[in-house]
């Protein structure tokens, strides 16, 4: 456990880069070097006065000459900031003097190993603790509508993520484009349900069914190609299902959408505010209530989430998904092996989108309505976000990245516009401080003896 | 036929903007390997900032004329530079021998900073501007069509190869283009042999944002109107212009613009407006299945 299991800079990632940054994270350089000799707080001071110039470069056009139209209506004319930039390029300035000097003045940093093995304990606890308090959440005394509301948002986000994990994180397959999986799945109840009639719980597995189709239909063409490649025809291929969501008017409703999707049942009963015969509350004798739908769906699609995290753990151990990680290590390798690489790759689309597919229909029973709107490139970018963030192939990191992001998304909504700049903010900042994701130490799926956590610099994800 | 010529002259100045912006692209991708996500935002940046210039400069009633579209272009250059340049400092330097996917996201991360950060600081309204250049020249008239370009179009064209010749000079002829192209082969051996390759890359970075801030200001001139979301999806195709064109080859980039503008205006002209996206996107998946070297690309050869 002692040296693999911490190190961020392991000799394997580094291997590409060879050349020697003279600039590490910070820019500032440590140890030494020409700079070495300056004290320390004329370095970080003249770094945080660079700093603030190339801050007030960037601010004073946009910031501080704001373009507006003008009250008659007429052409634009700018009002001017100077404050708001002062106040910018003043935190700018601090923040690079704080960041300079804790690099140059913190002690060096030195292997504790009691740390790591500490956190392993702790870690091995975190997962049940947290799916206990996922399955009594509802009954919390505290637990208000808006908690439930913001707790079905995370799962749900939580189950794209698993659902993404089993193409990113196992496969090693860079899919942008995974809302279109989740846009099948969601307009398949939709019109399912509204053209045809059918209950939710016929309509999940067909939604499911229907994406994983696409899945595999997105999955031939693209077989060969490799990472970045796949990223961006896989973007394509998001964008050209939104565009045609927007565009086929006639089945789809177009940018207006589906509206009046039914909700779901519980075993045939239905979740009435007004509570008549045949109604869930009525049934079970209890007083009716509009939170039961609520809470219902709730356990809902944690049930779903934990089916997906079920089906990759399972499917980690079999042969598959032995062949996704060997994949995701080396393709050629595994050609050589004798895997078959076609079927790999499918199998993964078609389960990752098939769970995507599952998580739309959830999305559509909720929302009682779809539109194009709600499958746009960013919702990509935020589930590969939480993927990516949380660790690549760990269960435990994307869910904790889930909370983290959309929780913490939905704890600023007071902020508006400013909130997705925060967010966009701290996926650069998680990427810049911990390239390997939140949880970075995995355990192996397979393992000769002892099973070891290992550190994610020494597992090649994103390669392929 | 007169139409298909107008067509052509549309496309012509269209894709001259998209190679502008794929050369940034391309850039980046030979001598880094990663997709340069914020690409198409610092475009908008570009734009935005000579929309700024402009409203000044129309405020201090200094007229306008060549030189006025001049020093905008240089300004607009100069602070999309700067953009480019702390983008790669802050969100991309770090990264350097990251693996593969954390550049990307750290990319994503930033196109949505500087999306959002343009919305709040300018506005979610899109903000137009008055005509900068009018006017244009009847070309040809023939079955009761008038082929026209509009001086616009010509100023597009005109800057465009200016701007191309250039960088193509820089490139080819000059030390600085010299090191480049050696990060872009063997970026260790290049810096075993001295150049400074984070220099070269941050170069890189600052050159692909002041062309996409030409393209920025062009695009400004054409459409009169700029927008913080404008980014993302001329982004896009001007990936995909620099995929179809064979990512990493700098004649390619353009190329592929080119060929990019021209479908896209030929495909709204005679087939329907709607799906225009779709074509060009259908583009790069047909692009990257059957010739993933694109058109002017070399083969990757893999070693094991």
């Amino acid at each position: 456990m002692s040296g693999t299991a911490t190190p961020r800079e392991g000799g394997a990632a580094r291997a590409d880069d060879g050349v020697p940054a003279p600039g590490e994270a910070g820019g500032i350089p440590r140890g030494p070097g020409p700079a070495a000799a300056r004290p320390p707080l004329v370095a970080a001071l003249r770094d945080a006065g660079l700093a603030a110039l190339v801050a007030a470069a960037l601010f004073v056009p946009m910031v501080g000459l704001r373009t507006d139209v003008g009250p008659s209506g007429g052409g634009l004319f700018i009002r001017t900031r100077w404050a708001d930039v002062a106040i910018l390029v003043a935190l700018v300035f601090g923040l690079r003097l704080a960041v300079g000097l804790w690099t140059a003045l913190r002690p060096a940093p030195v292997a504790r190993p009691g740390r790591a093995a500490l956190l392993a304990r702790v870690g091995v606890f975190v997962a049940p603790a947290l799916l206990v308090f996922a399955l009594v959440f509802p009954a919390l005394p505290g637990t208000t509508r808006y908690g439930l509301d913001l707790g079905i948002l995370v799962l749900t986000y939580v189950m794209l993520g698993w659902g993404l994990n089993i193409v990113v994180g196992l496969a090693g397959l860079l899919d942008l484009g995974y809302v279109a999986f989740y846009a099948v799945g969601a307009y398949a109840y939709a019109l399912l349900s509204t053209t045809f009639g059918l209950s939710f719980w016929v309509c999940l597995p067909l939604a499911g069914v229907l994406a994983a189709f696409w899945g595999v239909l997105l999955g031939f063409p693209v077989l060969r190609l490799r990472g970045d490649y796949l990223a961006i025809v896989t973007l394509a291929f998001g964008e050209i299902i939104r565009i045609l969501l927007i565009n086929w008017v006639s089945l789809t409703g177009g940018p207006n959408g589906i509206s009046g999707i039914p909700r779901p049942s519980f075993f045939g009963l239905g979740f009435s505010a007004g509570g008549g015969p045949g109604s869930f509350s009525d049934f079970f004798g209890l007083e009716p209530s509009p939170t039961h739908r609520v809470v219902f769906l709730y356990y809902l699609i944690l049930a779903l989430a934990l089916l997906t995290n079920l089906v990759t753990i399972r499917l980690r151990r079999q042969p598959l998904g032995r062949a996704w990680e060997a994949l995701r290590e080396d393709e050629i390798a595994c050609r050589a092996l004798g895997i078959n690489v076609t079927n790999t790759k499918l199998t993964a689309f078609a389960i990752g989108a098939m769970f995507g597919g599952f998580a739309g229909a959830f999305f559509a029973t909720r929302q009682a309505f779809v539109s194009p709107e709600s499958f746009t490139f960013i919702e990509s970018a935020i589930i590969l976000a939480i993927v990516v963030l949380g660790g690549l192939g760990s269960q435990l990191g994307v869910a904790l990245a889930a909370v983290v992001l959309i929780g913490g998304f939905e704890a600023f909504r007071d902020l508006e516009e400013y909130r997705m700049l925060v967010f966009g903010g701290v996926m650069v900042a998680i990427m810049v401080l911990r390239p390997r994701g939140l949880v970075s130490s995995r355990t192996p799926s397979v393992a000769l003896g002892k099973r070891r956590a290992v550190s994610g610099d020494l597992v090649g994800q994103g390669h392929g | 036929m007169a139409y298909a010529l107008q067509q052509l002259i549309n496309g012509v100045a269209l894709g001259m903007i998209y190679g502008l912006i794929a050369v940034g692209y391309t850039m980046v991708y030979g001598i880094i390997g990663m997709i340069n996500f914020a690409h198409g935002d610092i475009f908008m940046v570009g734009a935005f900032i000579s929309l700024i210039a402009f409203v000044l400069i129309g405020m201090g009633d200094w007229g306008t004329g060549p030189g006025v579209i001049l020093l905008v272009l240089l300004v607009s250059m100069a602070v999309t530079s700067l953009y480019g340049w702390s983008v790669e400092r802050v969100a991309y330097r770090p990264l350097r021998g990251s693996f593969r996917l954390a550049p990307l996201i750290s990319a994503i991360g930033m196109s949505i900073v500087l999306q959002n950060f343009v919305q709040v600081a300018q506005g979610a309204r899109a903000k137009p501007i008055e005509p900068v250049v009018t006017g244009g020249f009847e070309v040809w008239h023939g079955n009761g069509f008038a082929v026209s370009v509009s001086t616009m179009q010509a100023v597009i064209v005109a800057v465009t190869l200016a701007v191309l010749a250039g960088f193509t000079w820089l490139v080819t002829r000059t030390p600085l283009g010299r090191a480049m192209r050696a990060c872009e082969q063997d970026r260790k051996m290049a810096g075993l042999l001295g150049v400074n390759t984070d220099r070269t890359i941050s170069v890189t970075f600052v050159i692909g944002a002041a062309l996409a801030s030409v393209a920025g200001t062009m695009y400004l001139l054409r459409y009169g109107v700029a927008h913080f979301s404008d980014g993302f999806l001329v982004g896009v195709k001007a990936f995909t212009a620099a995929v179809f064109g064979g990512i990493g080859s700098l004649p390619g980039a353009v190329l592929g613009g080119l060929l990019i503008g021209l479908i896209e205006t030929f495909w709204s002209a005679y087939f329907s407006v709607q799906y225009k996206d779709v074509a060009t996107f259908s583009i790069l998946v047909l692009t990257l299945v059957v010739m993933p070297t694109g058109l002017l690309g070399r083969t990757e050869v893999e070693k094991v």
